[in-house]
C-alpha cells in the first residue's frame, strides 16, 4: 500500500477491520450480505421445486408404482435422520448465538456438533442406499422389478404392507420413483456434503477467532444455508416416507 | 434505528430449545400419525405438519421473525412465485386432458 492511500484511509472515518470501504455502516454491510444469501436460497427454492413438482406429478401418474416403491424405504431411519438433522440446525443455532455473544470456545464445540451430526446422516443416508443396491433398486442396469411384480420375493416388506403384485408394465414404472427418491434425496446430500465442508473450513477457522470479532456474517449466513437444507429435509421425509403407508 | 436488521437482536439460546423441542416433537407426531388410517388426509396432514416445521425453522432459526422488511419480502415473494410456478404447472396437466379421463 503507497503512502498515498494510507493516508487517504486515515482521513476519512474509523471503521472496524472488517467493514468493507464501500458500505456506510456495519449494519448496512450485514444487510446487503444477508439479502443476497436470502436471494440464493430462493434460487436454491426454485431448483428443488423442479424436482417436488416432478415427484408431485409422477407420483398422481403412476400411483401405485410410487406407493410400493414408498413401501421400500424405512420409516425408522427416515424418522431418525429427520431427529438427526433438527438436532444439527439446533447445535448450529447455538454456534450463532456462541458468534453474536463472542464466545469462542462454545463456536468451536457448536460447530464440531453439527459437522459430526451431519456425517451421522450421512452413514445413515448411505445404509440406506446401500440397502437399495443390494435389492437391485437402483434404477439403470442392475434394476430388477421382481419385488414389485412378485412382492413375496421380499417377504420382510411383504408381511408389513402385504401389497399386490403390480403388472409389469406399472412395476416398471417403480424404477421412475427410485429415481427421483435417488436425485432429491441424493441432491439433499451434495448439499450436505458441500456444507459439512464448509463447516471442517469454519471450525479452523473459529479456532483462529475470526467470527467472534463482532463480525458474526459468515456464521450467520452459513447458518441460514444449513437451516434451508433442514428445510428440504422436512419435507422430503413426509413426501418418501410417510405419505404412501396405508395405501 | 427504526427498522430492525438482522444483527440487532440476538435470539436466546432458551428460544433456540424450545424450537427445537417443538421441531422433534412435530417430528414425533408425524411418524406416529403415519400409522394411522386417514384415507387422503394422511398426506394433507403429513405436509400440513410439514409445512408449520418449515415455517418454525424459517422463523426463528432463519431469523426471518427479527429480520428486515426487505428480507420477509424476499422469502415471502420467493414462497409466493415457487407456489405460482407449481399451479400453473399443475393446471397444465389437469387440463391437457379435459373430458378425456
Amino acid at each position: 500500500m503507497s503512502d498515498s492511500t494510507a493516508i487517504a484511509h486515515d482521513a476519512h472515518h474509523e471503521h472496524p477491520p472488517y467493514q468493507r470501504h464501500h458500505f456506510e455502516t456495519v449494519s448496512q454491510q450485514f444487510d446487503a450480505t444477508n439479502f443476497a444469501m436470502w436471494l440464493f436460497l430462493l434460487t436454491e427454492v426454485m431448483f428443488f421445486g423442479g424436482l417436488f413438482t416432478a415427484y408431485l406429478i409422477l407420483r398422481n401418474w403412476y400411483y401405485p408404482a410410487f406407493v410400493v416403491g414408498s413401501h421400500q424405504l424405512s420409516i425408522y431411519w427416515g424418522t431418525a435422520n429427520t431427529a438427526v438433522l433438527i438436532t444439527s440446525s439446533f447445535t448450529l443455532a447455538m454456534g450463532v448465538w456462541c458468534a453474536e455473544t463472542k464466545r469462542k470456545s462454545g463456536l468451536v464445540l457448536c460447530l464440531w456438533l453439527t459437522f459430526i451430526l451431519g456425517l451421522a446422516f450421512l452413514g445413515i443416508k448411505s445404509i440406506e442406499y446401500h440397502e437399495k443396491w443390494v435389492k437391485h433398486h437402483v434404477p439403470g442396469i442392475r434394476f430388477s422389478v421382481e419385488n414389485f411384480t412378485h412382492p413375496q420375493t421380499d417377504p420382510e416388506v411383504y408381511n408389513e404392507y402385504h401389497d399386490k403384485p403390480l403388472s409389469p408394465d406399472m412395476a416398471s414404472k417403480t424404477e421412475l420413483y427410485f429415481f427421483l427418491y435417488f436425485a432429491m434425496t441424493g441432491m439433499h446430500a451434495l448439499h450436505m456434503i458441500i456444507g459439512i465442508a464448509i463447516l471442517g473450513y469454519m471450525i479452523i477457522r473459529a479456532k483462529q477467532g475470526a467470527y467472534t470479532t463482532g463480525h458474526v456474517t459468515f456464521v450467520e449466513n452459513f447458518g441460514l444455508y444449513w437451516h434451508f437444507v433442514d428445510i428440504i429435509w422436512i419435507f422430503l421425509y413426509p413426501l418418501l416416507y410417510l405419505i404412501s403407508r396405508h395405501t | 434505528m427504526s427498522e430492525p436488521t438482522g444483527q440487532d437482536h440476538i435470539v436466546s439460546p432458551k428460544t433456540y430449545a424450545i424450537v427445537a423441542v417443538a421441531l422433534l416433537v412435530l417430528t414425533a407426531t408425524t411418524a406416529g400419525v403415519s400409522y394411522i388410517e386417514l384415507g387422503v388426509f394422511n398426506a394433507v396432514v403429513a405436509l400440513a405438519i410439514a409445512v408449520i416445521k418449515a415455517m418454525i425453522v424459517v422463523l426463528f432459526f432463519m431469523h426471518l421473525k427479527y429480520s428486515s422488511k426487505l428480507t420477509k419480502l424476499t422469502a415471502i415473494s420467493g414462497i409466493f412465485i415457487f407456489l405460482g410456478l407449481i399451479s400453473m404447472t399443475m393446471a397444465d396437466y389437469i387440463s391437457r386432458a379435459w373430458g378425456r379421463w
